[in-house]
């Protein structure tokens, strides 16, 4: 029997619930889908948005609820019949085989054969193109996916869902990796796949985002539904309101920093076809902006400070010392710390706990004869979880059990360790959730407060205008403007980020 | 760490593991249980567990070192030469330096030309196998001083020598893993090498650290070898990797770095020697003995990963 919803949804969960041992995950949850409908789900980390498109997926099974596909209930009960029943799910981190072909990922499993049964590769590259049309990619199928950008990546895992006949695509956070103008694209493709009376669920942390794409929201907050809403009739500041129980005044909290001496100074650095002829000063207490877009060269020209990835050629001074531009032992013994954009990868060790990382900048200065001393070790474990509020039971923990957030936070609190003159933040606020968000942009201020010179990457410009004292803009390895807070505007900022003069 | 941290340790399913296998022994065989038989055991583990202490902080750092057996054959036949030449104390010392020097070169190949440890060490247990045979020219060294075999066969209040040095051994790399800054930057390289790095730590040192601290030890083992075969043989040791890496791993270690610890490297050991000797005991055939211990081998890490898989499921 069909219930009388049938035609307005095609997708509908009721009361689903899940719980994992000790945690709710998520409590009766309701959600629905129309067809040809863009429906986002928001939420702070650990608010169940993961759980929940684990279940569509059908790699978790829920406890209790419904779930009804095109008016009949169905129960997903593992990822291969999520998909035959039409719910493709694209990862933030992609399911793609490097090493083959665009078309060849797109058929993964499923290619087609000749009557030898060796694979038709023809019709294989002709199937590809199909679908690559449909979403307006140009690129020889014949590419291998080690060859794509990340947006172009994403691309081959839309066509993907389209060749199997998905008619709900759920992304998430489709646009954590994206620039500028590739998340245009890919807005652009959505709303062709809403032509095409697809349906796309979108998971995304950038509330701005969320608004522009969606037509509805459906808000969760700590596993329990919140409430869906139309995106026509409703506000950042209201979908922030429900995400956390509470209005965030001042989101963007901002004291202007007494200006001190000059700590950075950077002459004509050069790395050939990453960046060319950087030059600025950074002051004390200062925050410094650096606008641009992923792939103008600002986090490389970073790295190069630090000494991860050597410049070619160009001068560092530290507070007036110059230094040798190749050694990261170098820059960190002249108190410059540097939060990597990546902070699984090069921020944290997962498998250590809280103190350890914390310690690990701190170790060379806290031993008698080589052997920890550990009552300061945990002093100082101690002191940056409470300075920086580290929601952890206690500095024993394993780090990978934190949520993004506490982990970012613990990165900052290593470097902080090393009592810090110059800190680097390569988009600090990456992948977590608002709380943390406002958290770290507080302290941010506290430090630059302390006479600490900050350089700021952040892939949100809000971010970059709103916390900066002056911003840099680069493109194509070059800096090609500067502002102060004043000055700056988005227009301004994303005309010389993204146009030629 | 509190009582439930204990219990839910790797270290303590392993040591369970092990109680289980002496009990069953003991009522399997009368013999098992003497002062006798344990201490034979204890002996023969201890030079497998001695090489197991370097070899659980090169696997902590996601390395691996092929080469102890072979650097253990090479230093073994060193210190017959130079004790029959130098004298005791010049000779024991001078091969503990050749022992270390090689796997130092280890740790130097491996880190200045970023290679594959798995790849560096296969070509030093061929060079250095190969050497201890160019020396003898495949015959065994003798004529060493009778008082050298006191170093295996001697005892101290009854405890057989290898075993206190085993011991010894145990004590200083617990206490260097869990309680010095090179400790937890072994842990941490494993961890995130990277990350570790991007963090100040000179990682680079530390590989070449724990490289050199197993060359020593498999040198020490080649010395307490030769003082109980009183001979430098160039095939002894042939095989010894594979114990120790097996001794590792059945004590836990992660092979992919960073969790592990020496405590389960021990407990390790001893349920490979225990076990070797209970099938002994028992009457089994030497070949099925082989057998058996791999089958073990793959129980315990299919138990341990089946274990954490458990715990970690209870957390979340």
């Amino acid at each position: 029997m069909k219930s009388k919803n049938a035609e307005k949804y095609i997708l509908e969960l009721k009361n689903v619930s899940k719980a994992f041992p000790g945690v709710q995950a998520l409590n009766n949850i309701n959600f629905n889908l129309k067809k040809g409908e863009v429906h986002s789900l928001v939420g702070e980390n650990g608010a169940g948005k993961s759980t929940l498109l684990k279940i569509l997926a059908g790699a978790y099974k829920k406890d209790t609820g419904v779930i009804t596909l095109k008016g009949e209930e169905v129960k997903i009960t593992d990822p291969k019949q999520a998909l035959d029943l039409g719910i493709s799910v694209i990862y933030q981190e992609f399911n793609l085989i490097p090493n083959l072909s665009i078309a060849e990922n797109i058929f993964m499993g499923r290619a087609p054969r000749k009557k030898s049964g060796f694979i038709d590769f023809l019709k294989l590259h002709d199937d590809a193109v199909f679908f690559l049309k449909k979403i307006g990619m140009k690129k020889d199928p014949k590419t291998l996916v080690t060859e794509l950008s990340v947006a172009e990546q994403q691309m081959v895992e839309i066509a993907k869902s389209l060749s199997l006949s998905a008619g709900i695509i759920v992304m998430d956070e489709p646009t954590s990796a994206l620039t500028e103008s590739e998340k245009e694209t890919l807005f652009k493709i959505i709303g062709e796949l809403k032509e095409k009376e697809v349906s796309v669920v979108f998971i995304s942390h950038i509330i701005e985002e969320v608004l522009e794409i969606s037509d509805r929201i459906t808000v969760l907050r700590d596993g329990e539904y919140v409430k869906t809403v139309n995106a026509m009739d409703t506000t950042p500041q209201k979908i922030i309101r429900m995400m956390v129980g509470r209005e965030l005044k001042d989101f963007y909290p901002k004291i202007e920093a007494k200006k001190g001496k000059i700590v950075l100074e950077v002459k004509n650095l050069t790395k050939k076809s990453k960046y060319e002829d950087i030059s600025f000063r950074l002051h004390e207490g200062e925050v410094l902006g650096f606008a641009g877009l992923v792939g103008s060269g600002r986090a490389e020209v970073m790295r190069g400070i630090f000494g991860i990835e050597t410049p070619a050629s160009g001068e560092i001074y530290i507070r007036g010392n110059k230094v040798k531009v190749n050694s990261i032992f170098e820059t960190i013994k002249m108190k410059m710390g540097f939060v990597p954009e990546d902070r699984r990868e090069e921020g944290l060790i997962l498998s250590r706990s809280v103190k350890d990382n914390i310690n690990i900048t701190k170790l060379s200065g806290i031993n008698s004869y080589g052997f920890v001393k550990k009552q300061k070790e945990e002093e100082i474990a101690d002191k940056y979880r409470k300075r920086l509020n580290i929601r952890t039971p206690n500095t024993q923990q394993i780090v990978q059990n934190l949520s993004g957030g506490n982990q970012q936070k613990i990165v900052i609190a290593k470097w902080l360790a090393i009592d810090p003159r110059i800190l680097i933040l390569d988009d600090p606020t990456r992948g977590i959730d608002v709380g943390a968000k406002k958290e770290i942009y507080s302290l941010i201020n506290d430090l630059a407060k302390e006479k600490i010179g900050i350089i700021l990457i952040s892939s949100e410009l809000p971010e970059i205008l709103n916390i900066s004292d002056r911003i840099l803009v680069m493109r194509e390895g070059r800096i090609t403007g500067e502002f102060t807070r004043k000055e700056a505007t988005q227009e301004k900022i994303m005309q010389l980020a993204a146009l030629k003069n | 760490m509190d009582f439930k941290d204990v219990l839910k340790s790797t270290e303590f399913g392993i040591f369970i593991a092990f109680l289980a296998l002496c009990a069953i022994l003991s009522f399997a065989t009368p013999n098992f249980l003497s002062i006798y038989n344990i201490s034979t055991v204890m002996k023969q583990v201890s030079f497998i567990a001695i090489i197991s202490v370097g070899m659980t902080m090169v696997i902590l750092t996601a390395g691996i070192d092929l080469s102890v057996g072979a650097v253990l054959g090479l230093v073994n036949v060193l210190a017959a030469l130079f004790i029959t030449k130098f004298g005791l104390a010049a000779g024991i010392s001078s091969a503990l330096l050749c022992g270390s020097f090689l796997g130092f070169v280890n740790g130097i190949i491996i880190v200045k030309w970023s290679l594959p440890p798995f790849i560096v060490t296969l070509g030093m247990m061929n060079i250095a196998r190969g050497l201890a045979l160019v020396i003898t020219k495949g015959w065994p060294i003798t004529g060493l001083p009778e008082c050298f075999g006191c170093l295996a066969e001697g005892r101290l209040i009854g405890v057989p020598v290898p075993v206190i040095i085993m011991i010894i051994v145990y004590i200083l790399g617990y206490l260097f893993l869990s309680r010095t800054i090179w400790g937890r930057y072994i842990y941490a390289s494993g961890g995130n090498e990277k990350a570790t790095w991007l963090s100040g730590v000179n990682v680079n040192k530390i590989k070449i650290l724990v490289y050199t601290i197993t060359g020593f030890l498999s040198g020490l083992a080649g010395i307490m070898l030769a003082s109980r075969l009183s001979q430098g043989s160039p095939i002894t040791g042939t095989g010894y990797e594979l114990s120790v890496i097996g001794a590792v791993v059945i004590g836990g270690t992660d092979l992919m770095g960073g969790k592990g610890s020496v405590l389960g490297s021990l407990i390790g050991a001893s349920i490979m020697g225990v076990l070797a000797n209970g099938l002994v005991l028992l009457g089994v055939s030497a070949f099925w003995q082989q057998v058996i211990l791999g089958v073990v081998i793959i129980i315990a890490v299919a138990g341990g990963s089946m274990r954490r898989k458990l715990l970690s499921k209870g957390e979340s």
